[in-house]
């Protein structure tokens, strides 16, 4: 069907949705009185159970665990999918370095180096960020923050080193092949803590550990082990994608300024 | 307070209008950064900062940072497209 | 007041789907994918809110004191990493529709080919 048919049919049908939307909407309970059993039960007993002070960091990785490492290899997967789709063919790397070098040098050879304020205001900034990263990974249990938090502050760590211009250093860090180690460790180590539970004859993912007191760094048993696993992960996978999509670009720059 | 929780749902409405409705994707890279913030901010003031940080990381720096990297790849391959002298889309009969 | 948060999402899943199906770009489309998912995390952090209620986290104020719905929080931050990299892989896919068939355009791409 063309265009304007499937345009009209849309508009019709969305406005029947949406009247299904609000009348449903005036039939839930008043905003700010649903009463969840199971989150009023979690507030009240994670602290004294599990000895962690941040309630959603323990649902997501000790009572909710499996849903997460479902989320995980979610992420783990669309990262596969995403390499595996940018990655360039050996014949293409030989035929495009031809035609491009030619028309390409005058743009590489044109940009220029980032003010020196500019320089070190980023290369300044790169260690308080990773540590600021890694201060967010390791709190996940005691204050808001965790593992998907922290391991996407450290992701965004590297591209300060891009923006200073110092593109050696650049593709030495995204290129290292600890970054697809550590996604692999991140995830297979959360696989793997899940095996002690299963070992002394509890369920899968069971938190097996001491608990330690309330409020310290070494509390909650598993949590802080799997929090770690997964910061590896996130991180590690959002600079894998990220180095997929500037592997060529980065290539035709160095080469523009030999 | 109601009256803020209200004015970030209905701002939060009209940014995101605002983005379907920007047709350019490089300018609505720019709203869509803006809009994440914005979403930031309504998920702290539904008190929930963990989705707030999540939140903030992802559609402000993340998501808009991809946004960039993908454009600038289609420009330089539509250029190598045209300089090869494939500007037509290739179809095959009809 | 009381319905406005669910009219919101509402409103915005209705907007992301129009953008999506009206779309000339495969870019412009997988913003609009995003726009969509967002309406989903204003609707379930409405769901989870409780009036007077502080965040769950008990790390300086005692263990009594009412505060919102957990769950609903940790199913979303997990979410919203997670749409970053689904929203990689479809950038991937139009990055590869593109050169292979050279258009941007979804009305454009109309067989399947091979």
């Amino acid at each position: 069907m063309s265009r304007r048919v499937r345009q009209s049919l849309f508009i019709v049908s969305a406005l029947a949705l949406f009247g299904v939307l609000i009348s449903a909407a005036r039939e839930m309970p008043a905003f700010g009185h649903f009463y969840g059993a199971y989150g009023e039960l979690l507030n009240r007993e994670t602290v004294y159970e599990r000895h962690v002070t941040d309630v959603v960091t323990a649902v997501n990785f000790d009572w909710r665990g499996i849903d997460t490492l479902g989320e995980e290899s979610i992420l783990f997967l669309a990262v596969i999918g995403a390499t595996l789709l940018l990655r360039r063919q050996a014949s293409e790397a030989g035929k495009s370095n031809n035609d491009d070098s030619r028309d390409d040098e005058n743009k590489t050879r044109n940009v220029p180096l980032p003010s020196a304020a500019t320089r070190v205001a980023t290369l300044g900034l790169v260690g308080p960020l990773v540590v600021f990263g890694l201060y967010i990974v390791t709190h996940g249990h005691l204050t808001p923050g965790g593992g998907f938090q922290g391991g996407v502050v450290l992701a965004t760590a590297p591209l300060l080193v891009y923006l200073a211009g110092d593109l050696k250093t650049f593709k030495k860090i995204i290129s290292h092949v600890l970054v697809e180690a550590g996604e692999a460790l991140g995830v297979g180590g959360f696989l793997l803590l899940g095996l002690p539970g299963m070992i002394i004859g509890g369920a899968y993912l069971r938190n097996v550990l001491a608990q330690g007191t309330t409020g310290n760094l070494f509390s909650g048993g598993m949590i802080p082990l799997i929090n770690l696993c997964t910061g590896m992960a996130v991180a590690a996978g959002l600079i894998s994608v990220i180095y997929a999509f500037l592997e060529h670009t980065l290539e035709l720059r160095l080469q523009g300024k030999k | 307070m109601v009256v803020l929780q209200m004015t970030i749902l209905l701002f939060v409405g009209i940014t995101g209008t605002a983005v379907v409705f920007t047709r350019d994707p490089v300018r609505q890279v720019v709203g869509l950064s803006f809009y994440g913030i914005i979403l930031g901010l309504l998920f702290f003031i539904l008190q929930a900062p963990d989705v707030a940080l999540s939140q903030i990381t992802i559609g402000a720096v993340a998501l808009p940072l991809m946004f960039m990297l993908c454009l600038a790849k289609v420009r330089r391959d539509s250029e190598q497209r045209k300089r090869q002298g494939k500007s037509a889309p290739r179809r095959e009969a009809a | 007041m009381n319905p406005l948060p669910y009219i919101v999402a509402a409103w915005l899943f209705i907007i992301g789907l129009y953008g999506i199906v009206t779309s000339r770009n495969f870019i412009h489309l997988i913003m609009c994918l995003a726009v969509l998912q967002s309406s989903t995390y204003v609707f379930l952090l409405a769901i989870g809110y409780r009036i007077g209620g502080g965040p769950p986290v008990f790390a300086t104020v005692p263990v009594g004191t009412p505060a919102v719905d957990p769950i609903v929080q940790a199913l979303l931050l997990t979410d919203i990493v997670v749409e970053a990299t689904v929203v990689a892989l479809l950038l991937a896919l139009a990055i590869e529709i593109h050169k292979n068939l050279g258009t941007m355009n979804p009305d454009e791409v109309v067989e399947l080919q091979g």
